[in-house]
């Protein structure tokens, strides 16, 4: 499937791009072309700053360290597609959120227009704790929650990598021994 | 399977398919009567249930609910009602058997005559039951050898005829560090009996481990779902259908005081009457009596089968808390049913402790990975942070680590916490939604109280590093639906007589967890699977004589 890639979406792509070179793998880069277009899903009802906003927000909330994160996960895609559904009542707290998150960042001295995901992390951490208790971020952190740790066919988990950064195995089938507990038993018999 | 035309009479309809309706189905066809299975649930076979967490467990897609059936809750007479959903059922073929974590204990002999042991309790109805273990144990070892149950006797456990068709499912680590530290206790931790094959039984496979029971349907066939197990069998009698999506709104009755049939909603919410020679309703301790106040008629004003006035009185959700507790390696405890090992030293209720009640302990994970990530089941450490780096290290940490153990406990028989008909609100379907109005008794708390001590105690003794419990125990919610249309001797204080017909009307039959006198120990399943081999084999004969 060929498209051409937008300016924005070229960018986007450029860090993939450099990760993949640093693999020095010949495929590599193709691959993380590839990816990457995968991970601009089409958003239903978010228009994509504001869906790059609760990423962000999302990638505050379960971050990327040595096991992936809500980012990697793709929790935004499960956020819009629930904004759509079951929680539609929920979007006007959501963009009320958002809105209320672009005043505080005005209010900081920052550029007109700087957008949330576009803020340095340390200033990210700042203005979420400022908001912590509000309903807009209690709801963007259990959305977060089930897009990362969810099943996948909700839309996040993608290919069950929260459940990778959490030690849970999606084989659903297994044989005893289950945990070391169990195996010290099987093993003194 | 059979199909029956629309309006044709059969023998016997039966509202719902669950539990008890799914046995009765099959007890009932397999002995030559033409059946009629109703159930307001849809139908999933084992390869349609999944693993989706969010929107069937915490969404609750299988069970009623607020957009279809919301309810309005009162926490004790004289207070608020408030629009909440209270009493919790699974609706679909095979209901809550389908659902529901697979604990299968046997009662004991003492369960049903308390009354008579600790004599009567002021402001309750504490009763006797008009049957005893004795008559209902070949009924147990029935339902354990028709169903498909693993485990082995405890200490405890009452004398039975058979043992276990299947032997106990492979313990886990839970299992192990409960077992250790019941152990140095001085107690006597047993195999958890389960209704989950640990081998190939019935044609049916054994249980792959993949640790999603409770709240979900086994997608091996496994788990002795009536779904799995006895509907099948229904079916293949080719005098059974089970109609799924027909939700049955009223029981008719003639002018000689004779149920003639039941009205239902199809699919597309169209009415239909399907006549019947006897009904047996099966459709939960919340929705039966529900329907019985349904069908007011200008001989029965007050509900069906009725005149004792107890229809929908002393609901009994059993008692339930959840203790946790952390340990240094890795149990994954997330793999496999939920529990393997439990402890019934405390079962009987002891006098000495100054109040009524007993109860089992179990060692569980509610380890499905949004639940434990949105609040650590409880047991997240003081003071950590609830989103960012430390709260997704902390996750990982302590998932494969984590355990708990629930306790599992009496309710008391308390007229005030009923079912009963909301004057206002209306369901999807425009019927009166239910009123649940429901408190626990001081000594059902007192009851939780005393087993969750005990519990982590075991928790402590096995080398945990980090245990706890609950700070408060009143319940808001119940799942076991228990005691609402009672089973007695006196038609002035039961609904049904012992062999579950209403005093009221010959050809009626209420079978489920409403025929409970007392709650048992909060794993009800067991007795009401042995409460419908029961009563089947007795309508069967009732109907073969031309007594119904």
């Amino acid at each position: 499937m060929h498209r051409h890639l937008s300016r924005r979406e070229f960018l986007a792509t450029t860090g993939a791009l450099a990760s993949a070179w640093i693999g020095s793998d010949p495929g590599a880069f193709a691959r993380a072309l590839e990816a990457r277009r995968e991970q601009e899903p089409r958003f239903r009802v978010l228009a994509p700053e504001q869906a790059a906003d609760l990423e962000a927000i999302a990638a505050q909330i379960i971050p990327t360290d040595e096991f992936p994160g809500a980012r990697e996960a793709r929790a935004i895609v499960f956020i819009d597609r629930a904004l759509e559904g079951f929680a539609k009542d929920q979007l006007p707290t959501i963009l009320d959120g958002l809105e209320d998150l672009s005043r505080r960042i005005r209010a900081l001295g920052a550029p007109a227009g700087r957008r949330f995901a576009q803020l340095p992390d340390a200033q990210q951490v700042a203005l979420l704790r400022e908001i912590e208790e509000t309903p807009f971020f209690q709801q963007v952190r259990f959305a977060t929650i089930v897009g990362t740790f969810g099943h996948p066919s909700l839309g996040g988990n993608h290919e069950g990598s929260g459940w990778r950064a959490l030690g849970f195995e999606p084989r659903f089938v297994w044989q005893p021994p289950f945990g070391e507990y169990d195996a010290a038993v099987e093993r003194g018999r | 399977m059979r199909r029956f035309r629309q309006g044709e009479t059969v023998d016997f309809v039966v509202v719902g398919s669950g539990a008890a309706g799914g046995v009765m189905a099959k007890e009932l066809a397999t002995a030559g009567f033409t059946v009629l299975v109703l159930e307001q649930g849809p139908r999933l076979e084992a390869h349609e249930f999944q693993h989706d967490e969010f929107t069937q467990f915490i969404l609750g897609a299988l069970n009623n609910r607020q957009e279809l059936q919301p309810q309005m809750y009162v926490p004790g007479v004289g207070a608020e009602p408030v629009r909440q959903m209270a009493a919790i059922y699974h609706r679909l073929v095979g209901g809550g058997s389908v659902m529901f974590t697979a604990n299968y204990w046997r009662f004991r002999a003492s369960d049903f005559r308390e009354r008579s042991l600790l004599g009567p309790i002021e402001g309750t109805g504490l009763e006797d039951w008009p049957i005893t273990y004795e008559e209902l144990e070949p009924y147990y070892t029935k339902a354990e050898w028709e169903l498909g149950v693993s485990g082995e006797p405890g200490p405890f456990d009452p004398p039975r005829s058979r043992p276990y068709p299947c032997p106990p499912l492979p313990v886990k680590s839970s299992g192990v560090l409960f077992e250790r530290g019941a152990r140095a206790l001085g107690l006597h931790p047993q195999v958890g009996p389960m209704a989950i094959l640990s081998r190939p039984f019935n044609g049916r496979s054994a249980c792959m481990h993949c640790g999603y029971c409770a709240g979900f349907g086994c997608e091996f066939g496994a788990k002795s779902s009536t779904l799995a197990t006895v509907i099948p069998v229904a079916e293949a009698t080719g005098r059974c259908e089970v109609r799924a999506e027909s939700y049955v709104r009223k029981i008719e009755v003639s002018d000689r005081g004779r149920v003639t049939g039941v009205v239902y909603f199809d699919a597309e919410r169209r009415e239909h009457f399907q006549p019947a020679r006897a009904v047996v309703v099966c459709a939960n301790g919340a929705e039966t009596p529900r329907l019985l106040l349904l069908s007011k008629s200008s001989r029965f004003p007050d509900g069906l089968a009725n005149s004792s006035g107890l229809v929908g009185k002393y609901l009994m959700w059993n008692g339930n808390a959840s203790t946790g507790a952390v340990f240094e390696r890795a149990l994954n405890d997330w793999k496999s049913v939920m529990v393997t090992r439990i402890v019934l030293d405390f079962y009987e209720s002891d006098p000495a402790r100054g109040f009524y009640g007993g109860g089992g302990i179990d060692a569980r994970f509610w380890g499905y990975p949004v639940l434990f990530a949105l609040g650590g089941l409880g047991g997240f450490p003081e003071g950590t942070p609830a989103w960012g780096l430390e709260y997704k290290r902390m996750l990982r940490d302590l998932y494969s680590r984590t355990c708990n153990a629930d306790v599992h406990t009496t309710s008391l028989p308390v007229e005030s916490n009923r079912i009963e008909l909301d004057p206002d609100l209306e369901d999807a379907w425009g019927l009166p939604c239910m009123r649940v109005t429901y408190r626990d008794h001081p000594d059902d708390v007192a009851t939780m109280r005393f087993l969750v001590e005990k519990a982590v105690a075991i928790m402590e003794a096995a080398g945990a590093e980090r245990t706890w419990a609950p700070a408060q125990f009143e319940q808001s919610v119940g799942f076991h639906l228990l005691g609402t249309c009672r089973m007695g001797n006196d038609p002035q204080r039961s609904v049904v007589d012992r062999y579950h017909r209403a005093h009221d009307v010959p050809n009626l039959f209420l079978c489920d967890g409403s025929s409970f006198v007392t709650s048992g120990r909060g794993q009800p399943t067991c007795t009401i699977q042995a409460l419908a081999y029961r009563a089947a084999d007795h309508i069967a004969r009732f109907a073969r004589r031309g007594e119904i």
